[in-house]
């Protein structure tokens, strides 16, 4: 097995933990009722790309279990593994964006939400749901729609709260070259 | 940590057992309960998962509130599933019995009933296991177990780092929230919808920013101390199996095999009394 470096355990840790204070505590009610709008989809979306796919799979992972185990309604496993593979297919797709770099600007933007909403329509429109009909076998419709609404509404999350986190860690980080000899 | 997990300290031979063999049973029970839908099983499951809750001490006004959440949650579910697809059963069993209708394409079958009960059963036989699991399971000896069932303890470690860090990221993101909402930020409904998730990444850049710092201060003290060079670690909370360990886990597995050989005998995952 591949050896982690130390920073990415300590990120997957922490990382799972902002998860799980967002997923638990900032709700933001949404016009449609009993739904929430998670915002921490953003985060996970960003985390990944700074600290790549394999993070971005098990903050995923770790995150969503905590959030279930402390509602206490059972682990939804369906669900979980469908954060975690969102946080892996963004850390996947998104490798080429240099934010550690400081460098991010449109065309970066861009790249990162068109993956972000590719990968949402994948997790949620596919994977969760396909869990759902091979555990609980619920009636297909049922749960393609509500995959569907939960993707949609994640995916403009993400691009609201997720861009404007890389754009303020790219602008926290000094540019490569930005340093001149005289 | 204690209210949020949920964990009460009581003697009782649940909390006895070691965190690792209770989360072997936990992930073979559900495991169990998932692979089918074998209705008298899931009865005798949901039975026997309420007895081991009256033993292990953990009394239903503890809990009173995980469950009410949890029953509005599956009743909305099974609302659902009948709104969205009414003839679900007779697909399932193969058969139609009406029973009587409502309106339009809303006619309540046996067979759509009996499928609610089959999924009612689902929840009521993991919850309480679930449950149980959180209520007796010390969270700091959770990272332990994970260790011990196999997970590589780099990776049992960035759980226990996740628990040690969620009261503080708690009290560092009320403390971000209230600084600006003394400066004006509206985060009731008050505000347009997206004006609120952009209020909210006021808050979230300044936390996720500075726990990125802490990311680095914690790595950095990691590695000075040479964390990762041994191949195995040995953990504060972790003790050694006893016997009742190996029965619960003896019981559970033989459990898991029955309901696949139930499964296989049966000769699908359905049991079907219409047939």
């Amino acid at each position: 097995m591949k050896k982690f470096s130390v920073k990415t355990i300590v990120a997957i840790g922490i990382g799972a933990a902002l998860f799980f204070v967002l997923g638990r505590f900032v709700v933001i009610p949404s016009p449609v009722p009993n739904t929430n709008i998670s915002v921490q989809y953003g985060l996970l979306a960003f985390l990944s790309v700074v600290y790549g796919p394999v993070a971005g799979l098990l903050i995923g992972l770790i995150g969503h279990a905590l959030i279930d185990f402390s509602y206490g309604w059972g682990i939804w496993w369906s669900w979980v593994i469908a954060s975690g593979v969102f946080g892996l297919l963004v850390g996947f797709t998104s490798k080429a964006t240099k934010l550690e770099e400081g460098e991010i600007g449109k065309k970066g933007l861009i790249k990162f939400n068109i993956s972000q909403v590719i990968c949402h329509v994948v997790c949620w429109g596919a994977v969760a749901p396909a869990l759902d009909i091979l555990i609980f076998s619920e009636p297909a419709n049922k749960v393609f729609t509500q995959g569907l609404l939960a993707g949609v509404s994640n995916a403009v999350t993400t691009a609201i709260v997720g861009s404007l986190l890389c754009v303020a860690y790219a602008a926290s980080k000094p540019k490569a070259g930005s340093l001149t000899k005289e | 940590m204690t209210n949020l997990f949920n964990y009460i300290d009581r003697s009782s031979p649940i909390h006895r057992l070691t965190g690792a063999s209770k989360l072997v049973c936990l992930l073979t029970w559900s495991l169990a309960a998932m692979s089918g839908f074998h209705t008298p099983l899931l009865a005798i499951l949901t039975l026997v998962s309420l007895g081991l809750f009256k033993f292990s001490k953990i009394k239903l006004k503890d809990v009173s509130f995980m469950l009410g959440f949890t029953f509005v949650f599956m009743l909305l579910n099974n609302l659902l599933i009948f709104l969205f697809s009414p003839e679900h059963g007779v697909t399932i069993y193969g058969s139609r019995t009406v029973l009587f209708k409502i309106a339009g394409p809303y006619v309540v079958t046996a067979e759509q009933l009996f499928y609610h009960l089959n999924v009612a059963l689902k929840y009521t036989c993991t919850i309480p296991i679930v449950l149980l699991f959180v209520c007796t399971t010390n969270p700091s000896e959770f990272a332990a177990s994970l260790n011990r069932i196999g997970v590589s303890y780099r990776i049992s470690y960035s759980v226990a780092l996740a628990l040690r860090y969620i009261p503080d990221i708690q009290r560092e993101y009320g403390d971000i929230s209230q600084a600006q909402q003394a400066r004006g930020i509206e985060m009731s409904k008050k505000a347009s919808l997206v004006s609120r998730l952009k209020s909210v990444s006021g808050i979230l850049i300044p936390l996720i920013l500075s726990s990125m710092e802490r990311i680095d201060t914690i790595s950095n003290a990691m590695e000075l101390r040479g964390f990762g060079k041994d191949p195995k670690r040995t953990w504060y909370s972790g003790r050694p199996f006893a016997k009742g360990d190996w029965i619960a886990m003896g019981l559970c597995i033989a459990l898991l095999i029955f309901s696949f050989i139930l499964t296989a005998v049966n000769g699908g995952r359905y049991f079907n009394p219409f047939m």
